[in-house]
């Protein structure tokens, strides 16, 4: 009965593509870390990249907001498209790019600065309100967006490191989604989280897929298979298959994928 | 004869060491199970040895030499000492003493030569019981050591517990230093607050201590106002660390986020070089370089610059200290997690915003505390000022003036002649003193702002 439901969302939101990747490799120095990855990224849609450590599935994330340019010796070759603008263009400027693709780390990172500063920084730094009204308008939306504004809207000062670890989370989501981001990555989100913070945040990736292109890495296959509406399988820094998430989960087309879901490798 | 007896506490530990791992094995093959491993009971039988007749022998060559100097002394002829002071006595005593090393000069009374002979006498004695105590004990720890050698004996624990109190006691040992010369310099300071008041020295606004130490000296009639000194150390300080902080901090922000690989492994390992410049040789850039080019310049604008500047001697502290503030901060900023830097990354902060918005602010109680450990080292440099500062107190502010700072002072008032029952002398330990508690608390606030710093983080 789920699974037919989540079927339908799937075909009536499958609609356009928001960030294209043809041909992608990734050398940190002489390593080739991802080789010859083809890959289409739905708009609202949740895109799910799994696969054993050290097969690239972060590498390859952060290739979509230009974070690998903040490594000296990481070169990235092939072309990404946003919207059909090749986001390596010269013209672009990586700084404007990664306020369109917000990013949420492995560890909640807040900033040790009060919840509302954590929040109101993107938004700073890029000049998104004039006003400390539209500030305020900006910061609420995105606490309420991240599901944590009803825990935190009476104590706005407190730093935000002394919040627990999945309140944490929530808020360095919200920090993502307060400078308006087209796409969000997620670099397994959930991995420092208990049960049920990672319950929590499951929740939200699914809201917050009405709005955003979202794209999670994850360790565990149940939370691909329950958050995702596609899936990605990395192996060894290619991209192996790369299909619906059910179709991923219950007909792999690859010898590699299944012996992956199934345990054997990993 | 003390060598002699520290060659005989070892060989007795080693002694010691052996009969009781032979002891230790007898048993063990004899069939009873030991406690404690044959090893353990040799060391147990060495430390046993070694370490209460090795504080008996420092005890000794502490006590003895005192003790035999008041016994010469006592024996005397009656009325020697009569109406004589303590310099005098202590006179008395060089002379018999330079005499029992066979070093004479004119011809001494027979009485001096006969002390001498009784003086040489004591010390062969003395001698001589030394190597014979050390012998007795050794003998007597020796057995008493082979008398716990049994199966049940805990000779790990015991010899753990003796390692244990010696470390305990190296640990206790530096706090006792501390308080030792703390207790020294409020004695001479409460000297010298008996003899000038307390508030003239915090209050005052002369400082003339070059006071005649004898009648036939002409010098000053004697002022004891600290306020111009400690202010001469406050606009010294103050130059040096507006030119180390800014320098510093920069150089730590660029080396940190900003530097490629090959300008950090060229300029960090100066930085090290000038860390390790001695402070004397900073003194000879100030006098010989920074000066007379400060003199020039402000000849050139029609300035009157004086040869001893608060500036030169500031600055030059200044880049002493940058090495000091730029590795702290440096720490400071490498200790922000690297999940900080790329949290503001992604959110499209430049790499400045990162630094000053996000960075900056984490790593600032480091920072923080690394300029105040900087300001104490400022306040108590002494060779940069020494060399390069003035020795005149004057009551200004003005850095191209000639001022003089508290270690300079100290120094001046202590070389030459010296009398330690004359103010002038004493200050010295008044301005020490003064020194101490105000590095002191500079100091346990640094310590406190590092803490609370680290705890954030680990």
């Amino acid at each position: 009965m789920m699974d037919d439901l989540r079927r339908i969302e799937r075909t009536a939101e499958m609609n356009d593509t928001k960030i294209s990747a043809k041909g992608v490799q990734v050398f940190y120095g002489d390593t080739h870390a991802i080789k010859d990855v083809d890959v289409q990224i739905g708009d609202k849609t949740v895109t799910a990249f799994i696969g054993p450590s050290g097969c690239g599935k972060s590498t390859f994330l952060r290739c979509l907001n230009r974070m690998n340019d903040t490594i000296d010796i990481c070169r990235v070759q092939g072309s990404i498209t946003m919207d059909g603008q090749d986001i390596y263009d010269p013209r672009v400027d990586p700084v404007q790019l990664r306020a369109k693709v917000g990013m949420v780390f492995q560890k909640p990172n807040p900033f040790p600065k009060s919840i509302y500063d954590n929040v109101a920084y993107g938004p700073k730094i890029h000049g998104l309100a004039q006003t400390k009204a539209d500030m305020d308008v900006i910061v609420e939306a995105s606490l309420r967006r991240a599901a944590i504004w009803n825990e935190v809207k009476d104590r706005l000062d407190a730093p935000g490191t002394g919040l627990s670890g999945g309140q944490q989370q929530r808020l360095c989501i919200a920090r993502a989604v307060a400078t308006a981001p087209e796409v969000l990555l997620m670099d397994e989100p959930c991995s420092a989280l208990d049960p049920i913070a990672t319950a929590q945040i499951e929740e939200l990736i699914d809201e917050l897929r009405q709005q955003f292109s979202v794209v999670i890495v994850t360790h565990s296959m149940q939370q691909a298979a329950r958050v995702s509406q596609k899936t990605a399988f990395f192996h060894l820094g290619n991209l192996v298959e790369f299909n619906d998430t059910d179709q991923i989960f219950t007909n792999p087309q690859d010898p590699r994928t299944e012996s992956y879901i199934t345990g054997r490798i990993g | 004869m003390i060598l002699l007896a520290f060659i005989i506490l070892f060989v007795a530990a080693a002694i010691g060491y052996v009969i009781n791992i032979r002891a230790a094995q007898a048993i063990r093959d004899g069939g009873a199970p030991l406690h404690s491993l044959v090893g353990f009971h040799g060391m147990f039988s060495a430390l046993v040895v070694l370490v209460p007749v090795f504080i008996l022998i420092l005890l000794w060559i502490a006590l003895a030499d005192p003790l035999i100097q008041r016994l010469v002394a006592a024996s005397l002829p009656e009325g020697t000492f009569d109406g004589l002071g303590t310099g005098a006595i202590q006179l008395i005593m060089a002379e018999i003493n330079s005499l029992a090393g066979g070093r004479v000069f004119g011809t001494p009374e027979d009485w001096k030569i006969e002390a001498a002979e009784r003086l040489v006498g004591y010390e062969r004695t003395a001698d001589i019981a030394l190597v014979v105590v050390v012998i007795i004990a050794v003998i007597a720890l020796i057995a008493f050591a082979r008398r716990t050698v049994i199966a049940e004996f805990r000779a790990r624990q015991g010899s753990e517990g003796i390692m244990l109190r010696l470390m305990a006691f190296c640990a206790i040992f530096a706090i006792f230093v501390t308080i030792a010369i703390v207790f020294a310099l409020v004695y001479e300071t409460s000297k010298f607050f008996s003899m000038v008041p307390i508030t003239e020295f915090l209050f005052g606004l002369n400082w003339e201590p070059q006071i005649p130490i004898r009648a036939d000296q002409i010098a000053a009639e004697g002022a004891f106002g600290a306020v111009p000194v400690f202010l001469g150390t406050l606009v010294i300080a103050s130059v040096a660390l507006i030119v180390a902080i800014p320098i510093g901090l920069m150089t730590a922000i660029y080396l940190n986020e900003f530097a490629s690989r090959r300008v950090r492994s060229v300029v960090k390992p100066f930085l090290e070089i000038l860390a390790g410049v001695p402070t004397v040789v900073y003194g000879f850039f100030a006098i010989l370089v920074v000066a007379p080019w400060l003199r020039s310049t402000g000849a050139s604008l029609g300035i009157d610059v004086a040869s001893n500047t608060a500036l030169a001697a500031g600055s030059v502290m200044g880049i002493m200290l940058i090495p000091f503030i730029s590795s702290f901060a440096d720490d400071a900023l490498s200790a922000v997690p690297q999940s900080l830097r790329d949290g503001a990354l992604a959110l499209g902060a430049t790499r400045s915003e990162t630094m000053l918005n996000v960075l900056v602010p984490a790593a600032i109680p480091g920072i923080v505390g690394g300029i105040l450990l900087a300001v104490s080292r400022a306040i108590g440099e002494t060779m940069i000022v020494v060399m390069a500062a003035g020795l005149i107190a004057r009551m200004t502010i003005n850095p191209l003036d000639s001022v003089t700072a508290v270690t300079v002072q100290i120094v001046t008032l202590l070389i030459g002649d010296t009398a330690f029952d004359n103010p002038k002398t004493l200050s010295a330990f008044a301005l020490g003193m003064m020194l101490f508690i105000i590095t002191l608390g500079i100091n346990v606030l640094a310590l406190r702002i590092v803490r609370k710093y680290r705890e954030i983080y680990d």
